[in-house]
């Protein structure tokens, strides 16, 4: 294997990466704060149609991005508003999101279906993209690449350093204590999913602005569900979630580039891994001492009615 | 929005119409034709094609026949539901189109023996049930030769679905086809485990070119390795739908589906009560495969010998699987002066000599 080629591996990692860490960040504050939100695949379909419809009549990418994000954090109001408001079931509530996402974006996209559009062009790093390897492997992105970074790190400052942090995470331990010492559990939980539909919104531009920027029902092809898993693989922890999505990402390229050779993982296998592993894990997971050492948020799923 | 719109409209009228027959007020009522498809009508591939068929028959016959459709239907049980549901509610014809629905459409035209089934791509038949498949290898032979010609770095990529025999009889024409014209040509081959995911079809495009591959084919349904050939500046082949939109320069032309023809005559046959139980096989010579887009900017002698061997095929002159034939284990697997049959096609499994890869199991 040539220099070049491992560049390439590297390169991809970062692309394929991207939306993963995208969503599993949002996901992973939403569930900080209590909520399990299992319409990210809605989601992320409905951020990825508007993004491509709003490129497409305008022709101008930041505004498309922003209308991903919007509409990615109108469909989680919608959730919000039915599992925080209502108190209604989230799991439920969740996967109804889904198929509500999967066939609205397939509406709106009916006339959008067939184009291709130039794309969220790359962004090199003056300077630091001439050095070789690594200013290829890093430094020679598309600009959604670097925000994702930098929303990483303020996802992680905030919960390692920041008073709101402390609140999310007190919201999704024990409601009834947070609610006691004056903080806004609704509030907070509002704005956590808030947070994670805008971030799922975004994934969605990315799919449908830089990675193949085109229209096509359910072009995600349950990228959310992975992403999913993700945040209980990273026991909520942010910098897991990002060494996770690279590594999900370095291994399906690494298995298409190492067909035909003989380090070959039989393809179906490989396809079968990440929900193998992720049944594994939720198996593993409904064990309450196992729950406790993962640090998954105790009142996850769980509606809060304040009594008053 | 537009096209939801008339079909919306349609759905009143054919109400209002059903609503007008109870009354016994009409002598004659259309034909009621129904398809049942795996993927969304908007994959752009695949279903995408299967509705378009649905759409010109419809046109072709206007208000002799009314047709409805099922999208997004799961290969399982499901899918028996949907159909059977479908036979209930006076469907006379019944296309479903996808290799999962065999087993459910048998069982449903079983018991309901007056209703007419078509199943694309599979095997069993009955009384009342045909199948219809399309000669894929057709074209993919023709991308082949176009591919022999142009590759420079002598490497053709093939981004495969599924290790099945359409698949590994596809891979086996392309690679006899280039070879023909390029006797020093490769194929690498990468299966992707999917029929339809942009982002990890795009992966495989990109592993593919990073591994010196400057020609793509693929047989899966989304436009995404076409976008990451034009993006990288390599030459692409469309597969089942027109992709020349998504790579202008890449685009080569793309091998496109047509299932109208097949879906008209069989409509035809049902109203002259002339059908019959069969295993039907379309390619070039029946319009069901069609050389769509082929792009200006290919040299004049890929032209002419893209459009050769089409029409060579077309009218039956070239037979790609006809013998002798090696397999790359070496063993005889076509007997000189034999062109497999239909059903030896269909049983393909086994790569030609010189494609240095294996099957995986």
């Amino acid at each position: 294997m040539d220099i070049d080629l491992i560049t390439n591996i590297l390169f991809a990692t970062f692309k394929t990466g991207t939306p993963l860490i995208l969503i599993a960040l949002g996901e992973m504050v939403c569930e900080k704060s209590g909520v399990l939100n299992l319409g990210q695949e809605g989601m992320l379909l409905v951020g990825a149609v508007v993004g491509f419809i709003a490129a497409s009549v305008t022709g101008n990418y930041f505004l498309a991005t922003f209308c991903a994000i919007f509409a990615g954090m109108g469909m989680a109001f919608l959730f919000g508003y039915l599992s925080i408001t209502l108190a209604s079931n989230q799991v439920a509530t969740g996967l109804a999101l889904t198929i509500f996402g999967g066939g609205l974006s397939a509406f709106l996209g009916t006339n959008y279906i067939g184009i291709g559009l130039e794309g969220i062009q790359v962004w090199s790093v003056p300077l630091l993209s001439d050095i070789p390897v690594i200013g290829k492997v890093l430094f020679q992105h598309d600009p959604l690449v670097y925000l994702t970074l930098a929303l990483f790190a303020l996802v992680f400052w905030v919960f390692r350093s920041t008073r709101l942090g402390l609140k999310i995470r007190a919201v999704g331990e024990n409601p009834e204590a947070a609610n006691a010492i004056g903080i806004n559990v609704q509030q907070i939980r509002f704005m956590a999913v808030l947070f994670g539909g805008a971030m799922t919104g975004l994934a969605g531009a990315y799919l449908s602005l830089v990675y193949t920027p085109m229209w096509s029902d359910g072009m995600s092809a349950g990228r959310g569900w992975i992403a999913l898993s993700l945040v209980v693989f990273a026991s909520w922890k942010a910098e897991r979630i990002l060494l996770g999505a690279y590594l999900f990402g370095f291994a399906s390229i690494l298995h298409l580039v190492l067909q035909g050779t003989r380090f070959e993982v039989p393809p179906n296998i490989m396809a079968m891994l990440p929900y193998a592993a992720t049944i594994i894990v939720l198996v593993w997971l409904s064990s309450d001492a196992i729950k406790t050492k993962m640090s998954a948020p105790k009142s996850i799923g769980q509606p809060y009615r304040p009594l008053a | 929005m537009m096209k939801k719109h008339k079909n919306w409209q349609r759905w009143v009228t054919s109400a209002a119409l059903a609503l007008g027959l109870s009354t016994g007020a009409m002598a004659e009522d259309p034909m009621k034709v129904g398809f049942v498809y795996v993927g969304p009508v908007g994959d752009y591939g695949w279903s995408y094609e299967h509705d378009r068929g649905r759409m010109e028959a419809q046109k072709f016959f206007g208000d002799k026949i009314e047709t409805t459709f099922v999208e997004k239907v799961p290969e399982g049980a499901d899918a028996e539901r949907v159909i059977r549901q479908m036979a209930q509610s006076g469907h006379d014809l019944i296309f479903t189109t996808s290799f999962g629905f065999m087993n459910p459409t048998e069982k449903v035209a079983k018991r309901f023996p007056k209703v007419f089934f078509e199943h694309a791509t599979g095997y069993k038949r009955a009384k009342n049930l045909s199948t219809y498949v399309l000669r894929t290898y057709e074209g993919r032979y023709v991308s082949g030769i176009a591919a022999g010609m142009m590759t420079k770095t002598n490497t053709i990529g093939y981004i495969a679905s599924f290790p099945i025999p359409e698949v590994i009889r596809d891979i086996n024409s392309v690679y006899m086809a280039a070879k023909s014209v390029n006797p020093d040509v490769k194929i690498k081959i990468m299966w992707v485990s999917t029929w339809y995911d942009p982002v990890k079809e795009s992966e495989a495009a990109n592993a593919l070119i990073d591994q010196g591959v400057d020609v793509l084919i693929q047989h899966t349904d989304s436009p995404a390795p076409l976008m990451a050939a034009e993006k990288r500046g390599v030459k692409a082949i469309g597969q089942a739908s027109d992709m020349s939109k998504f790579a202008p320069n890449a685009h080569m032309f793309s091998i496109r589906d047509d299932w109208a023809p097949h879906y008209i005559k069989t409509i035809q046959e049902i109203m002259d009560g002339t059908w019959k139980p069969e295993d039907f096989w379309g390619g070039f010579a029946e319009d069901m495969l069609v050389v769509a887009s082929v792009n200006d900017n290919l040299p004049a002698d890929v032209k002419t010998a893209v459009t050769k061997a089409h029409d060579d095929i077309k009218s039956g002159k070239l037979k790609p699987f006809t013998g002798p034939m090696k397999s790359n284990e070496g063993k005889l697997v076509i007997e000189a002066g034999h062109t497999l049959t239909d059903e030896e096609l269909a049983g393909v499994n086994w790569f030609i000599e010189g494609i240095d890869a294996t099957i995986p199991k």
